[in-house]
């Protein structure tokens, strides 16, 4: 096995210099996720603008080099951008790690998100990149705003 | 340094036992198995005896009268015999379950069945103002079911600590077990820590008290323990015991459920069905005595007999070796780890009542990518809280990484795991 194709020099760097992290007033929607396998966890919140515009995502929890670092970019991939983005954003991320390495991600639309092509072949880490969006997409949920996430 | 001669047990040879450790996994690397805290991998012998029971005498136990049948049946009572003898208790008092923690959940049911189960039962029953202890460093199977019998009953769970170093925290022994105490239930040997548990003390204070203790013994009769050999029930004086076949070079599927035979006697019946019946009328059933009366339905018998080869596999090496060899491994894991700067062993650090199950942190390094590492150079551990999270929560450390080795290890795949580590902190960053 290669170990560089899981921890491509990306994933690394967003691991060791994570962006967007801390939890920040205000916010509209808060989630707190759980991988029961591992106990890794994230606190994420998000805040919404009137019109749709994702303002700001913070968080702050514990885990490995993966879902902290999938965090990070999915930070860099939705603020500033509409729910209706964010979620199409998501929504490729999540097929390119559940396709089990044979999905040829679009760097056009997942940016830094392509480093985490290797990780979709390892099926027990999966769940790791994903918990940060599954936070995020709670959090969506939970606004006030009644955004309806995915 | 250790050469593979002076070893209690003659390891190469017995690793031929064994055809899954001469794969390759990732890329051609040779497979170093230390994940058998989790499950132990079978050797020959036991697929032979499976096969070979398959092949002649499958049929279902208990009932018809055919030849089958009968071979069927004394395969399957004889595995009782076997497995029972290995143990130090009589045959009646062994309960085939689907696994260990199906044994666990077994007494719990039957404890809040013995509420209505007539005057019999009635020592096993709880309520308000009873107690069942446990500890902080279960396995989730000897926790989460007494947590749910108490949220049936109205009883109370307490727990015992755990001390900095790994070991119970026996200090508030008087004052943890006391007249309330109805169940006393913990872990021979830790999942995680590895500890094994002190079981004198708490039977005794049990017993003053009138109180059951189920003592989990999933890390502790497949391993022995050291200088004493095969873990002995009967001299323990527990009053049930569970331990599960796939974590003893047995088959998945059946595990063991031991208890008292007047306390068997006594007890209502968890799972109802087939076989474990007296007599049935429309109106109502009375039920077999143990241990039938707690395997309802077409019990597994092939398992059975895979359990049973295991156990002779296990005393034709003889226990006290088993104990012997893996706490050498245990001894030298615990030296080559501490030895690197930035890992520190979650556990005792020495190996006074310790068994070989060694887990760790690496500062900088999430266990996780650790065994990333580990695994990319062919070496299988565990990872994350070993379904004993409050105990990771005690220890402040939200995971670990959990070496288990067994007999067939050798001290070599402790060295290939310490390297492995330091190969961790290098791809990583850290450490010198």
């Amino acid at each position: 096995m290669q170990l560089e194709s899981m921890y491509q020099e990306i994933i690394l760097d967003h691991y060791k210099n994570p962006h967007a992290r801390g939890l920040r007033e205000p916010f509209d929607g808060e989630s707190f996720q759980v991988n029961p396998t591992c106990g890794d966890e994230v606190t994420l919140r998000v805040k919404v603008t009137d019109d749709g515009k994702i303002e700001d995502v913070s968080y702050e929890g514990q885990g490995c080099s993966i879902s902290q670092a999938s965090t990070s970019v999915m930070t860099d991939l939705v603020i500033g951008h509409s729910v209706d983005e964010a979620m199409t954003t998501m929504d490729a991320f999540t097929e390119l790690m559940q396709g089990r390495g044979q999905v040829e991600p679009d760097e056009d639309v997942l940016d830094d998100g392509i480093a985490f092509a290797g990780v979709a072949k390892y099926p027990a880490r999966v769940k790791c990149a994903l918990l940060g969006w599954m936070a995020f997409k709670d959090a969506l949920a939970r606004t006030s705003n009644g955004v309806e996430a995915g | 340094m250790t050469t593979t001669d002076s070893l209690p047990v003659d390891v190469t040879a017995l690793r031929a036992d064994f055809a899954i450790l001469s794969r390759t996994v990732r890329d051609g690397k040779p497979l170093v198995y230390l994940d058998s805290g989790a499950t132990s991998q079978r050797p020959t012998q036991v697929l032979d005896a499976e096969r070979r029971f398959v092949e002649t005498s499958n049929s279902a136990v208990h009932r018809g009268a055919h030849q089958l049948s009968e071979e069927a049946t004394d395969a399957y009572e004889g595995a009782r015999a076997t497995i029972a003898s290995f143990v130090g208790v009589s045959p009646g008092e062994v309960v085939f379950t689907k696994n260990a923690t199906e044994g666990i959940n077994l007494v719990a049911y039957a404890m809040s069945n013995a509420g209505t189960a007539g005057p019999e039962s009635e020592r096993f029953a709880l309520g308000p103002g009873d107690e069942v202890v446990v500890t902080e460093m279960e396995h989730h199977a000897n926790l989460v079911p007494w947590q749910q019998l108490c949220q049936r009953t109205g009883a109370t769970l307490t727990w015992f600590p755990v001390t900095d170093e790994g070991r119970l925290d026996l200090s508030e022994l008087d004052s943890m077990i006391t007249e309330r105490t109805k169940v006393v239930a913990f872990a021979h040997q830790s999942n995680v820590l590895g500890t094994v548990n002190p079981v004198e003390p708490l039977v005794r204070r049990a017993r003053e008290v009138g109180a059951l203790v189920v003592l989990d013994a999933c890390q502790s009769v497949p391993h022995g323990v050291y200088g004493q050999g095969a873990v002995d029930f009967g001299a323990l004086g527990v009053d049930f015991a569970v331990f599960s076949g796939h974590k003893m070079l047995g088959p998945s599927g059946i595990g063991v459920l031991y208890g008292r035979r007047e306390l068997l006697e006594a007890m209502p019946p968890f799972l109802t069905g087939g076989s474990m019946i007296e007599l049935v009328r429309m109106e109502g059933s009375t039920f077999a005595p143990p241990p039938q009366r707690f395997e309802a339905g077409v019990p597994m018998t092939s398992q059975a007999v895979g359990l049973a080869a295991a156990v002779d596999y296990l005393n034709g090496v003889g226990m006290e070796r088993v104990a012997a060899h893996e706490h050498l491994l245990a001894e030298r894991a615990l030296a080559g780890l501490s030895e690197i700067p930035g890992v520190r062993i979650v556990g005792p650090e020495d190996t006074v009542d310790r068994g070989a199950t060694v887990a760790f942190v690496v500062d900088g390094v999430h266990p996780h990518d650790v065994s990333q590492v580990l695994d990319s150079l062919g070496i299988a551990v565990r990872v994350g809280h070993h379904c004993a999270w409050p105990l990771h929560r005690a220890c402040g450390v939200p995971a670990t990484v959990r070496a288990s080795f067994y007999l067939y290890n050798e001290p070599s795949e402790v060295d290939a795991l310490v390297a492995g580590v330091r190969e961790a902190q290098r791809f990583f960053g850290v450490g010198e």
